[in-house]
């Protein structure tokens, strides 16, 4: 009996776990990363506005017709500009939001060289 | 030298973040998108209105005419606002009016048509909104002027008196 109850126990725990990710998983990845242009603060993804919704829908369908996650980036990119992406490229107009942190950075780096230097 | 390092480092520091705040105080913080003009009108298919039918891009935009698609709702009270406008801009024969019927029921704006007058010489549904987000739309009402397939204008919201006049002079 117990061995059985152990055997049920097992079973259990080995099959019970058997949850995918839901289908959408890749609508969803590309979703999070476009910005909800009438809402603030708040992806596709996260929205249930009706431009969200549409968005939703309009990726659901690109992927049908086989396009790949960057095309859909860049067909949206084109009808909105850099702002709909939240990982903008690298271009003239973003050029200081990439840089910044690496000049802080050995800005930063620099001062404690510097004094470190002084130290000895 | 150590000891003035640390006091102008701080200095430094305290201006750019009191140039960075003083600079973003006067942005508004709505977005407001930069249109984006001359881009080609989106290839698609959708059924119209009273008709019917389903009929593509190509058959609704021809070359060498000029066209203004406009999207509204029945449920959009802004709409309702800019229709006057919108059909005085119909008595002009240079110009042709495409209406998008956006995430509406049927019934709903036929009657708003009904009761306001119908500017539109075709209606084009776009039951799940899919279509104006093809035409970089944000949402109703919004108004696309169209020539040779291009968007030469695009207005956001509703329309007034003063972009009444803009238009006309840009069909002249």
């Amino acid at each position: 009996m117990k061995l059985f109850k152990n055997f049920i126990i097992i079973f259990l725990l080995l099959f019970s776990n058997n949850l995918y990710a839901n289908e959408n998983s890749e609508r969803n990845e590309i979703t999070k990363n476009l910005r909800c242009l009438i809402c603030q603060g708040q992806s596709v993804y996260d929205s249930d506005s009706d431009f969200a919704n549409s968005m939703k829908i309009l990726v659901d369908k690109k992927l049908n017709e086989g396009l790949s996650e960057r095309e859909i980036y860049i067909y949206f990119k084109e009808k909105y500009g850099d702002w709909i992406l939240y990982d903008p490229g690298l271009n003239k107009n973003t050029y200081l939001l990439w840089l910044l942190p690496i000049l802080i950075f050995l800005f930063g780096g620099a001062i404690i060289f510097k004094s470190s230097i002084f130290k000895k | 030298m150590k000891k003035k390092l640390i006091p102008y480092s701080i200095i430094l520091i305290f201006l750019i973040i009191f140039a960075v705040f003083y600079k973003s105080l006067k942005d508004t913080n709505i977005y407001t998108p930069e249109t984006k003009i001359n881009n080609d009108i989106p290839i698609f298919s959708a059924d119209l209105m009273y008709l019917n039918q389903n009929s593509t891009s190509t058959e609704i935009f021809e070359l060498d005419k000029f066209y203004l698609l406009n999207i509204w709702a029945s449920w959009c009270v802004p709409c309702r606002d800019e229709h006057p406008i919108l059909m005085s801009l119909s008595k002009n024969n240079k110009l042709t009016i495409i209406g998008m019927n956006y995430k509406d029921n049927k019934k709903n704006a036929k009657s708003l048509l009904d009761e306001l007058g119908n500017p539109y010489e075709k209606i084009i549904v776009d039951k799940n909104g899919t279509i104006s987000i093809e035409w970089g739309a944000f949402g109703v009402p919004e108004t696309f002027i169209i020539y040779n397939n291009k968007i030469i204008k695009k207005y956001i919201g509703p329309l007034n008196q003063m972009l009444f006049m803009e238009i006309q002079k840009t069909i002249k």
